[in-house]
């Protein structure tokens, strides 16, 4: 028995084994967040209230193993109807042909490019979507108020230029007698959203752009990407307001009331709130000259190849339901996580939450990164910390060396 | 504990060294008490790495075995834990006796090739076993977690050490008086090779209860997941649950370490009677 | 039955044995070699998961060969070997070969060094990524600090990361080792020491002339067991290490962990396979020479 014959075998088994039954289950896959579980299960909730006939059976696994698990489900033909994929994922996915298009008769391409932040069109291929985001995510600045107080600084006034962000966290910076660092300024942590702030903020603060437009050339080993480099490392090699890897995650230090700044995600929102005592603030990313960007990620559901008949029909109607804009608001209520539609996201209430405002301010002009391979590519930029923290390389020739690296990893991907 | 009494013995360095033995004991279990220790704090002390913790609570334990599912868990690892082990002892000692006992063209080989199983990662055989189990039916049912492991190389090279030193002339003896093969091996010898029978025990069944990947390939069903399946939910995306992965990991303990503290005495004590012959 | 009363004594035990090994040698070819032999095949094409398999010949392992990154991995592989094995040992073998004369709380002291065998190494990992930490959140750069000794980066050194892996890993498997080493000395009959002791022998000489070639079967044993552990450690690195990428710059990326990739982030089947196979001969060779030099006469 080769593996292709198992593969067979085991799509014939459970063709055979599938009978007719009166209500159609329909399979979900997400990883394991608490919040995201909890708001499936209300939409599931409400949708099986609206579809009496459909069930969805709502399956999660460690975010770790996910891609594994999802690889070995797919390859034996296993697995769900709907599946919630990084977008960054999608390139591998697609190629494979493993997802199906969504019908324009539900799913009008126009009507999404018209209704959906403009990151979204990622997923449209030759004019046919391909998934649909509830939410979306985008970066922005936590701060630690009584830190700031300490130092000096004003609570209530975070720094909004790349100039006074430095100031601020070398004045937050606490260091003992031998040079120890107490308090971190400003988080620096493989375990953290760095790269992206790197990527699609300082490079194009200083006028510069990571990638080509069709995404297949390196375009940041350039003055303005090393500038941009220097930008970030200077905070633990130049201005010791920080420690690269401080108390391994940068959430870990800020929660600990270590570290003065954090530049994270706005699915972090859940787990800063929850931490008592802390006294906290959010402000949008500080901008360099003149210029502001951020940088906005997604989540979307697709539907598996193989889903068909009253199982496609269901997992359709399932897809556009957690689409609407009411499971949208109850995303953000839920998860913390950013409506995919502005007409929901940017709502004048929403905009002046103090907490959700300035992430979705930044939704505003966000740039999302075309990944190939988001781990290998990750991989990538951690290495070049790396080389340059403890390898004694300079920021130029580290750059230099990821840019022929990500170059090669895009080369063999679109050589294919 | 007799045998102790006639070893050699350096009376004056006893106390230095059962001093010393205890202080390395005490190192040995640092990192277990930090785990203890953080799975009593709240979110917010969990960074302040004192091992005593300020305002220790069981709110994490409360929480944990307030998930109907974790019921579930602990009996799917108990159950696949508990069979996987007796099927192991049953095998591996039967095998082992052959590879031990039986003169036979080939046993060389087999040997060579029931212990270079131990070769190929775990990780490489995952997705064989996955696309098998799926074509069978197996996925998300107790045979699937359990099948991989029903008989290893591991246990079957240890019994094979052991059952070398069981006397061959007791085996003729028995062949003399009439006795089945099969009875000489299950009546005569097996019980001179209790200890490393529950050394066996031990191993195999903690090696279940500990073991992830496999398991988390095999199940979908939520209510099929073993306990360190179960648990490996905490660790997520963007935060990790550090306080209840340590309450998880806590809990899942417990129970090896009664199975330790039940079969400890005898892995060591029988060990005499047989022993380990290469 | 008259067939089988016919056979010499010799045909019946090999009879007996084929019988006792049919259901196992079934259950390995289908579990293990069945997989092992696709691998082989596998490591042919340039199956992706996602597509098609294609026969491609040696190119993976031409592509092995010319890496960097694996023949980096290939000497980490080693190096967890070559300072695992030993120390492990030399420290299993001394607290084994010390508790086995104490006789108050023996039990307690066996169970305290067991204990790390039975935790799970992800909870394990976090707490040894705090006490590595720098001062003043690390308890080992604060012991050391306290004895008036430079702080060292420990996982954030190109040149210390993989000790600094190993030690827990070494830490973990202690108590196994140590319970191996316990029922082999105990094994040992008394006589010998008996016989020594009137003799007026030192308990020096009696561990090198008596108890050391005694325990060759336990060593044996886990001189076998334990190198395919080092070979093919996986969980402390995956855990303790960055995005478990087995960095920094991959200072401390074994073997396995590279396979993992390859099969899991890279999807690339063909490529782990091809890795796979040759940890399978490099453990097989180990093994097969561990064996006859050890082999007790």
């Amino acid at each position: 028995m080769t593996l292709k014959t198992a593969i067979a075998s085991a799509a014939l088994g459970a063709a055979l084994l599938s009978t007719p039954a009166v209500a159609v289950e329909i399979e979900y896959w997400q990883y394991y967040f608490e919040g995201r579980v909890q708001a499936i299960d209300q939409l599931i909730e409400a949708f099986e209230a609206e579809n009496p006939d459909i069930t969805v059976k709502h399956t999660h696994f460690p975010y770790a193993q996910y891609r594994t698990k999802i690889a070995a489900a797919v390859m034996a033909g296993q697995g769900p109807d709907v599946v919630q994929l990084y977008y960054g994922w999608l390139p591998d996915f697609l190629k494979a042909g493993l997802l199906e298009p969504l019908p324009a008769e539900t799913f009008d391409p126009a009507t999404i490019d018209a209704e959906y932040f403009p990151i979204v069109k990622r997923m449209k291929v030759d004019g046919q979507y391909y998934g649909l985001p509830t939410a979306v995510r985008s970066l922005a600045m936590f701060y630690n108020k009584d830190l700031f107080t300490k130092a000096g600084l004003d609570p209530e006034s975070p720094p909004a230029t790349y100039e006074e962000l430095v100031t601020a966290a070398k004045a937050i910076a606490e260091h003992d007698g031998s040079g120890n660092l107490l308090v971190a300024g400003i988080t620096a942590t493989p375990v953290a959203q760095d790269a992206h702030w790197w990527r699609e903020v300082l490079i194009r603060q200083h006028g510069g752009a990571p990638y080509s437009d069709d995404g297949r050339t390196v375009t940041y080993d350039t003055p303005e990407g090393a500038a941009a480099l220097h930008d970030y490392t200077d905070m633990f090699m130049v201005h010791d307001a920080t420690e690269y890897g401080f108390m391994n995650e940068s959430q870990a230090s800020f929660a600990a009331q270590r570290a003065g700044i954090l530049i994270d995600g706005s699915f972090r929102i859940g787990a800063v709130q929850a931490m008592e005592g802390l006294n906290w603030g959010v402000a949008p990313l500080p901008t360099q000259n003149g210029v502001s960007s951020n940088y906005a990620s997604y989540w979307v559901n697709g539907i598996t190849r193989g889903t068909e008949g009253e199982e496609l029909e269901a997992s359709l109607k399932f897809l556009e339901f957690i689409t609407r804009p009411e499971a949208m608001q109850l995303w953000l209520e839920v998860v913390g996580e950013l409506p995919a539609r502005p007409s929901v996201a940017l709502t004048e209430e929403n905009l002046a939450d103090p907490v959700y405002g300035p992430f979705l301010a930044g939704l505003d002009g966000a740039q999302t990164t075309e990944f190939v391979n988001e781990s290998a590519q990750r991989q990538i930029w951690l290495d070049m910390i790396d080389r340059i923290n403890i390898g004694g390389v300079s920021v130029e020739d580290s750059l230099a060396e990821a840019a022929t690296a990500e170059q090669k990893l895009l080369d063999e991907f679109y050589a294919e | 504990m007799s045998q102790a009494l006639h070893r050699p013995r350096i009376r004056p360095g006893r106390i230095v060294v059962w001093t010393l033995l205890m202080l390395g004991g005490i190192v040995m279990i640092m990192p277990f008490a930090y785990m203890i220790s953080t799975s009593l704090k709240t979110p917010e002390q969990v960074y302040d790495l004192r091992l005593i913790p300020v305002r220790p609570t069981l709110k994490n334990y409360a929480a944990l075995l307030a998930d109907a599912r974790f019921l579930d868990w602990f009996v799917n690892s108990l159950v696949t834990s508990t069979l996987v082990t007796v099927s192991v002892l049953f095998f591996d000692s039967l095998v082992g006796y052959t590879l031990a006992k039986y003169r036979f063209r080939g046993r060389g080989v087999v040997f060579i090739a029931i212990l270079s199983t131990l070769m190929i990662p775990t990780e490489m055989l995952v997705i064989p076993w996955y696309l098998m189990s799926a074509s069978l039916g197996w996925l998300d049912t107790y045979w699937g977690i359990m099948f991989p492991g029903l008989i290893t190389g591991f246990g079957v090279f240890m019994m094979r050490q052991f059952f070398m030193t069981v006397p061959d002339e007791l085996i003729d003896a028995a062949r003399i008086d009439g006795l089945s093969e099969f009875r000489i091996w299950w009546e005569i010898a097996m019980p001179l090779v209790t200890p490393a029978l529950s050394a066996l025990a031990i191993f195999t069944f903690l090696g279940n209860w500990t073991a992830f990947l496999w398991p988390l390939i095999a199940t979908s069903e939520s209510t099929l997941f073993t306990v360190p399946v179960g648990l490996s939910s905490f660790a997520s995306e963007n935060l990790t649950r550090w306080e209840m992965v340590m309450t998880g990991a806590a809990v899942s303990t417990i129970p090896t370490l009664i199975v330790f503290i039940l079969f400890q005495k005898y892995i060591i004590r029988g060990v005499v009677l047989s022993g380990l012959k290469g | 039955m008259r067939a089988i009363d016919s056979l010499t004594i010799h045909q019946k035990q090999a009879l007996w044995a084929w019988v006792f090994l049919a259901v196992p040698i079934v259950f390995f070819v289908v579990v293990r070699f069945y997989p092992t032999l696709d691998s082989a095949w596998i490591s042919l094409t340039n199956w992706s998961l996602f597509r098609e398999p294609k026969f491609i010949g040696f190119a993976n392992y031409r592509k092995m060969f010319a890496d960097p990154v694996f023949w980096k991995v290939f000497a980490n592989t080693f190096k967890y070997l070559a300072l695992g094995l030993p120390i492990s040992l030399l420290i299993s073998f001394t607290v084994a070969y010390f508790l086995d004369r104490v006789r108050v709380m023996h039990g307690l002291i066996r169970g305290l060094y067991f204990v790390p065998y039975l935790t799970t190494a992800v909870a394990m990992a976090w707490v040894w990524r705090w006490f590595y930490e720098p001062v003043p959140i690390g308890l080992f750069n604060d012991v050391l600090s306290s004895l008036g000794l430079p702080q060292q980066p420990f996982l954030r050194s190109v040149d210390q990361a993989l000790p600094s892996v190993l030690a827990p890993a070494i830490w973990a498997g202690l108590g196994f080792q140590v319970i191996i080493f316990l029922a082999g000395l105990r094994a040992i009959p008394e006589t010998y020491y008996e016989a020594a002791r009137i003799d007026g022998v030192g308990s020096w000489t009696i561990l090198r002339e008596i108890t050391l070639p005694l325990l060759r079967p336990t060593l044996l044993f886990l001189i076998v067991i334990s190198s395919i552990g080092f070979l093919r450690i996986f969980d402390q690195v995956y855990n303790m290490t960055v995005d478990g990428q087995g960095g920094p710059l991959n200072a401390t990326r074994p073997l396995v962990l590279n396979i993992y990739n390859s099969a899991f982030v890279d999807y690339d089947m063909g490529y782990a396979t091809a890795q796979t196979m040759v940890l399978f001969l490099v453990l097989l060779v180990i093994t097969v020479v561990q064996l006859r030099l050890l082999r007790s006469s």
